[in-house]
């Protein structure tokens, strides 16, 4: 099974400290603000938060309608995506009607999965992103590293650098310095821009409205400033009543960077209305489905829509501390990267990703709304191996099953000692096993031998 | 097929369900009851322990004096509301200062919630890289659930409600905390203690 | 109180101390034993790696080998997790897989919340850190207990991991599909366990066991490791 060249990220020492610091300090404050003193009810409304999402999911047919409603009923527009490519040409499409030459856009994932910057940059229409990390990213030429925490990976010195290059800037030592010589260059452009675009951390049904959540200022500018706001968000990203926000609020932040609230929290439900002195005059939603109505169709794995993007399982998941989010095949890394690549990409091309886990599970101890990863990690697995067919592994787990209930055979075999080992299929695993430590001991009799004998 | 349809199909398959079946009825809707005590004592530790400047005048007049004293002869620009002229947005986009009412504010948080039902700019509050927020003591709520209490649709009547927790910030380089990034870096608030 | 001992097969082969011990514990505290010859593995590694049908069959020989057993203890987390979390989604219709989750113990919770007897009279004169394994600590809710039974033990001094909870990286054929991240994971933890200064590593998962100290020979470290059975058997 191939797996990912790992090698590199495991010896860079910069990038290691980067990772391990980065996700450290965002686990020990979300540690610190959901603890019982401090949250008491932390997990009942995780279990609540779990339900809504179950609910909505199930009925999602009935919230997309309703939240069309009401988009309309104020003058907006919601554009239904099947794919990538539907929801770029909007985009696109949109751009050139109302000769568009500049857009401001936050931080969107969901962008990210449909590849929307790059469709516009081949229009010639100049994509800005406006979040701090991503900018770096984007003035770099790379994608994120970490859901929450873009740019994780870069250092100060590389910042500059970046900025020299790009911005012709100074030489810039600070992060203050730094990230003002991005503000003065990206105000500009909120000013130019003639559309916004933002992700939707949210989507209301009874509302109407698009929930999105920052830290920087970027998107409440992305969609205020400009005439025309486009809202992106995948379909999965429902709830049902404005009055449930304050439920997920109350996760979101704290799980993400232990914060009580982000910064900025926007509940957006269309364009200005009239006495409102400023606002967008142009609203668009495009929902997103490009395969989401799969995995809804598998009822085993459907929570794995449930998750709120808040980057907890990346920062507590001892594989991604260690590789990071540039050896993962998708735009989503960590644990719930593992979990929505093979049901989106199907089960081919990257069969390993269920596989790279040790399945601690301190990733479904810290997910805000319960998704069960480890448990949809061994769905998986059993999917991939049903798939594969006939292989070496799997007749040395049919031969070693048969040895398993055969217990006085096993027992004779197991007296040989660690040539036991060999049984194991190929020698693979054991030369990757001595790659990394040493073999146990080989004891003098066995358990069973000893029980016989006392 | 439009895509809609597509997409309304596939869902309908996915979830067993039939056009324009009813839903079974939803989890409860989850709004906690805070305790009124404290409140403004509340708000203000909130407020300042996110690096927010608070100050409780008794009177308008009072707060007014207030603000002058904080803008500190920068260049400023205050909403109708707060007595300024007409909306500009070359003004929002080149003083120092903003200075806008504020709808609620919310003592667990130490949030201001703007509305833009209350005509105030979005942008005001949002490009100066100092933020003024004027607002009446009785504004002062436990927590959004409240808000959201007594408010269950907002958006019927706002285009936008923004929920400010403390100074724009950032931790994107080296996850040094940096404030000001687009947002004001500079929050106050003035609380009026006789509205 | 009658116990059936399910050893595991990684134990039976390759760590029988680990199983005399956990025999004389349990004799020490008046329990009577039986060992079912019949035993060899709860199935784990074919679930584990996606071969549901082998570790159905493998199951299934277990419930047919432990028939009737009132109280099965195991001296590893992951594998009476296993047992008790998995074998009723691998054989739904088998009523035995079911009640099994009642009927399976691992070692440390069967003497807290089953004999609920914390001091066995054991003594080791050492500084030692604990490693919690991971499905001990997440799937079977282990972390007091075994820190309950190893304060009574004399002459022992137990100081905690910093980072605590963190996976040693074994986690089955993760272990041999990633060995570089396995490695780096385990070596991360040696690490840890060299911070603490102890010299000793005491663990209730003999596969955690196995990963730790296969790493601290390979480092050449004289820590070494020892199963909380072996701990509470010491005189």
């Amino acid at each position: 099974m191939k797996t990912p060249d790992v090698t590199a990220a495991l010896a860079d020492k910069k990038l290691q400290l980067a990772i391990h610091t980065a996700t450290g300090r965002m686990a020990e404050r979300r540690r610190e603000i959901v603890a019982q003193g401090v949250m008491p009810d932390y997990q009942d409304i995780r279990q609540h938060a779990h339900n809504l999402k179950k609910h909505t999911l199930e009925n999602l047919d009935y919230y997309l309608e309703q939240l069309e409603r009401n988009v309309e009923a104020r003058g907006g527009k919601v554009i239904w995506a099947k794919d990538a490519a539907e929801a770029c040409a909007f985009v696109q499409k949109l751009a050139r009607d109302k000769g568009v030459k500049v857009i401001v856009k936050s931080k969107s994932m969901t962008t990210e999965e449909i590849g929307l910057n790059e469709h516009l940059e081949n229009d010639g229409v100049e994509t800005v992103e406006t979040d701090l990390g991503e900018y770096i990213l984007q003035l770099a030429g790379e994608k994120p590293f970490h859901i929450i925490a873009p740019a994780l990976h870069k250092t100060k010195e590389d910042v500059s650098d970046i900025f020299e290059r790009h911005l012709h800037s100074q030489p810039e030592s600070t992060p203050e310095g730094l990230t003002m010589i991005a503000r003065k260059a990206l105000r500009e452009k909120f000013l130019e821009a003639g559309l916004g675009i933002t992700g939707a951390n949210f989507l209301i049904a009874d509302s109407g409205a698009v929930v999105v959540v920052e830290n920087e200022g970027n998107a409440r500018l992305s969609c205020s400033a400009p005439k025309i706001h486009v809202a992106i968000g995948g379909i999965e990203k429902l709830i049902p009543r404005a009055q449930d926000l304050g439920v997920f609020l109350r996760l979101l932040a704290r799980s993400a960077t232990g914060q009580a609230l982000s910064v900025y929290t926007s509940f957006l439900a269309g364009a200005k209305r009239p006495g409102e002195p400023d606002g967008p005059e142009e609203f668009y939603l495009v929902l997103v489905d490009n395969g989401r109505t799969k995995l809804l169709a598998d009822e085993s794995k459907r929570q794995s829509l449930y998750c709120i993007r808040c980057g907890a399982c990346l920062n507590h998941c001892p594989v991604y501390r260690k590789i990071g989010g540039y050896n993962y095949p998708w735009v989503y890394s960590g644990p719930i990267g593992k979990i929505l690549t093979p049901q989106f990409k199907g089960l081919h091309d990257d069969p390993w990703v269920p596989f790279a886990s040790s399945l601690c599970g301190a990733c479904g101890e810290v997910c805000p709304v319960k998704i069960e990863i480890p448990r949809i990690l061994l769905e998986l697995r059993a999917d991939v191996k049903k798939d594969e067919g006939a292989s070496v592994e799997r007749f040395g787990f049919q031969v070693w099953a048969w040895l398993m209930r055969h217990p006085k055979l096993f027992g004779r075999l197991g007296s040989m000692g660690t040539s036991t080992m060999n049984m194991l299929p190929a020698v693979g695993p054991l030369k990757n096993w001595l790659s990394q430590r040493d073999l146990p001991e080989s004891p003098k009799q066995s358990f069973r031998d000893w029980w016989k004998k006392r | 097929m439009t895509s809609r349809d597509e997409i309304l199909t596939a869902i309908r398959a996915a979830v067993k369900r039939q056009p324009g079946a009813p839903i079974p009825e939803p989890p409860p809707v989850l709004l906690r009851e805070g305790a009124h005590e404290t409140l403004l004592e509340q708000f203000v530790a909130a407020f300042e322990a996110l690096a927010g400047h608070a100050v409780v005048v008794t009177t308008a007049a009072e707060a007014n004096a207030a603000v002058k004293t904080i803008v500190n002869g920068r260049t400023f620009a205050a909403s109708s509301k707060m007595g300024g002229g007409e909306f500009s947005r070359d003004a929002c986009a080149t003083v120092d200062v903003g200075i806008t009412s504020a709808d609620y504010a919310l003592a667990d948080t130490g949030s201001l919630v703007l509305l833009t039902e209350s005509a105030e700019s979005r942008l005001l509050s949002l490009l100066p890289p100092c933020h003024i927020a004027v607002i009446g003591r009785s504004k002062i709520v436990p927590s959004l659930d409240d808000v959201f209490r007594t408010r269950a649709l907002p958006g019927e009547t706002s285009s936008a409600v923004t929920i400010v927790t403390g100074p724009s910030r950032t931790g994107d380089i080296e996850m040094r905390l940096v404030r000001g990034v687009h947002g004001p870096g500079e929050v106050h608030v003035v609380i009026i203690d006789e509205m | 109180m009658r116990v059936s001992l399910f050893v595991t097969c990684i134990v039976d082969q390759l760590f029988p101390n680990v199983g005399i011990a956990m025999a004389k514990v349990l004799e020490r505290a008046g329990c009577e034993l039986e060992f079912r010859e019949g035993q060899t593995c709860c199935g784990q590694p074919a679930f584990n790696t996606g071969y549901r049908d082998e570790a159905r069959t493998v199951a299934e020989h277990f419930l047919d080998v432990f028939e009737g057993a009132e109280h099965i203890v195991v001296p590893s987390g992951s594998c009476a997790s296993m047992i008790a979390h998995h074998f009723a989604e691998l054989l739904p219709a088998d009523k035995r897989a079911h009640a099994v989750e009642t009927q399976v113990w691992e070692f440390s919770q069967f003497l807290t919340d089953v004999l609920k007897i914390d001091d066995f009279g054991a003594a080791l004169d050492a500084t030692a850190t604990y490693h919690d394994g991971c499905h001990s600590l997440r799937e079977m809710k282990i972390k007091a207990g075994p820190r309950k039974l190893l304060e009574k033990v004399r002459g022992l001094k137990l100081i905690e991991l910093d980072p605590p909870e963190e996976c040693c990286g074994f986690g089955g054929t993760f272990s041999v599909k990633f060995p570089e991240i396995s490695g780096s994971m385990v070596r991360s933890k040696v690490d840890a366990i060299e911070r603490t200064g102890a010299s000793t590593v005491i663990s209730t998962d003999p596969s955690c066991l196995m990963q730790i100290q296969g790493a601290l020979t390979r480092a050449g470290s004289k820590v070494r490791t020892m199963h909380l059975a072996e701990v509470l058997a010491s005189r």
